[in-house]
């Protein structure tokens, strides 16, 4: 139906989160929840012009290097190799091309270069822990970097974070806005992380765990992981394209 | 093919590591046709404490009312060089700043007009997924009309309406918790 100049009153609006998918913001494992989510119900409002567009950006904003975070400084980062790939997918199976990525993470040590981070485990000088990346046509995404360790925190007595690298994803509309986290299979942490836990649904909490990926391990240089990413689909889908593809 | 959306997960304590290369506080250059204002306010949490680790995010239409996106097919003026997105930091006290213009009027859900407004998403630690809202201008007659503001709640309409604090200065603050806590939108 592209073309049709009804689009232009009819908004082809986003479908709402399926329950148990997200978290909620009064989360009492995560202590710092208490004083930072809204006492009062969000307002249910309608989708407008204003939410199904959102920023574009353009590869002349990225560096082809972007997506390689073992190559940003004189030295290799101490660590295991990684290859992590995917595809920014929506809610109806469609590829997301274009899209914006950023990635970032502890390094081998579970140590961020950060000034609130005070954890004593040494800071990498060959490893900043930030990346990004435009997906391609076929929505697919692919970043070379180093296991990141896991931490401890101040949440509870003994906790630790799950080794994870944060990703932050824009997708076509200022609505479909995510930021999350990968988390990397068979972790023993997963079950203790109030972040990981905080996903309702034990079968949406699983999509947050990359799979190991021997298709694009790299013989003698890398193992590699899978994470697919979904984000919100639309109501109704145009017909121009098969879902899926 | 039905999917269901990834969950969402805080940014953490580390989120400059990842999103500082796309700070943009400047939406709007001297040359971007528009009334030019500078929002300030802060982002307090609720024991009314600044949050020093927190992060908003902009969306907006340029002042003829048309956003930089491909989907926005009114027949309106684009101008190079104006995308409309801001991110911003919050500070040590928790405070934030950004100029811009003031955006002309885009469509609403049923194709009339909605006052003028900035989408506004927030990030921070200790949220576990974003806070949506929307900042309004003062004294602009199209907010008694907007069809998203006149949703919400008239006692707690006024926390998405900045205010005017000097001459071409705007004062508009996220409250999490509490008296004057913020409407938070759900689209």
């Amino acid at each position: 139906m592209r073309g049709n100049d009804a689009t232009m009153n009819k908004l082809n609006g986003y479908r709402r989160f399926h329950p148990g998918t997200q978290p909620e913001y009064d989360f009492p494992f995560y202590a710092s929840t208490a004083k930072r989510h809204p006492t009062q119900p969000l307002v249910i409002v309608p989708q407008t012009l204003s939410e199904i567009t959102g920023p574009v950006f353009g590869t002349d904003e990225l560096k082809t290097t972007d997506n390689d975070l073992t190559h940003q400084h004189k030295g290799d980062p101490i660590g295991e190799r990684i290859i992590v790939s995917g595809r920014v997918l929506d809610e109806n199976g469609r590829a997301m091309p274009y899209t914006l990525v950023e990635v970032w993470q502890a390094n081998a040590a579970g140590r961020y270069p950060h000034k609130s981070d005070t954890h004593n485990a040494p800071v990498d000088p060959n490893f900043s822990g930030a990346g990004r990346a435009l997906t391609d046509a076929e929505g697919r995404y692919r970043f070379i970097s180093i296991r990141p360790g896991e931490y401890p925190w101040r949440n509870h007595y003994n906790a630790w974070r799950p080794a994870h690298i944060h990703f932050s994803l824009f997708g076509h509309a200022f609505l479909t806005r995510l930021v999350t986290q990968m988390y990397f299979p068979g972790d023993p942490l997963l079950a203790y992380d109030p972040m990981y836990m905080s996903v309702p649904d034990e079968k949406a909490r699983a999509r947050l765990v990359s799979q190991f990926d021997w298709e694009n391990t790299v013989p003698e240089h890398a193992l590699a992981y899978r994470f697919d990413i979904v984000l919100r689909g639309r109501e109704a889908t145009p017909m121009d394209k098969s879902p899926g593809e | 093919m039905s999917l269901y959306a990834s969950g969402s997960q805080t940014v953490g304590p580390y989120l400059h590591i990842g999103l500082t290369w796309l700070n943009t506080s400047r939406i709007a250059g001297p040359g971007v046709k528009g009334e030019h204002a500078a929002i300030q306010g802060r982002l307090v949490d609720g024991d009314g404490a600044g949050v020093s680790d927190g992060l908003i995010e902009i969306w907006q239409a340029n002042a003829e009312g048309r956003y930089a996106h491909p989907e926005d097919r009114q027949k309106k003026t684009l101008e190079k060089g104006f995308r409309g997105f801001g991110r911003i930091p919050t500070d040590a006290t928790g405070a934030f700043m950004f100029t811009t213009i003031k955006p002309g009027r885009v469509p609403g859900p049923e194709g009339e007009l909605q006052a003028p407004h900035l989408s506004v998403t927030v990030f921070m630690r200790g949220l576990l997924k974003q806070l949506s809202t929307r900042i309004y201008f003062p004294d602009d007659p199209a907010n008694e009309h907007d069809p998203v503001l006149q949703r919400v709640p008239a006692a707690r309409r006024a926390t998405l309406v900045a205010r005017r604090k000097g001459k071409g200065v705007l004062e508009w603050n996220i409250v999490l918790q509490g008296k004057d806590e913020t409407a938070f939108l759900d689209f």
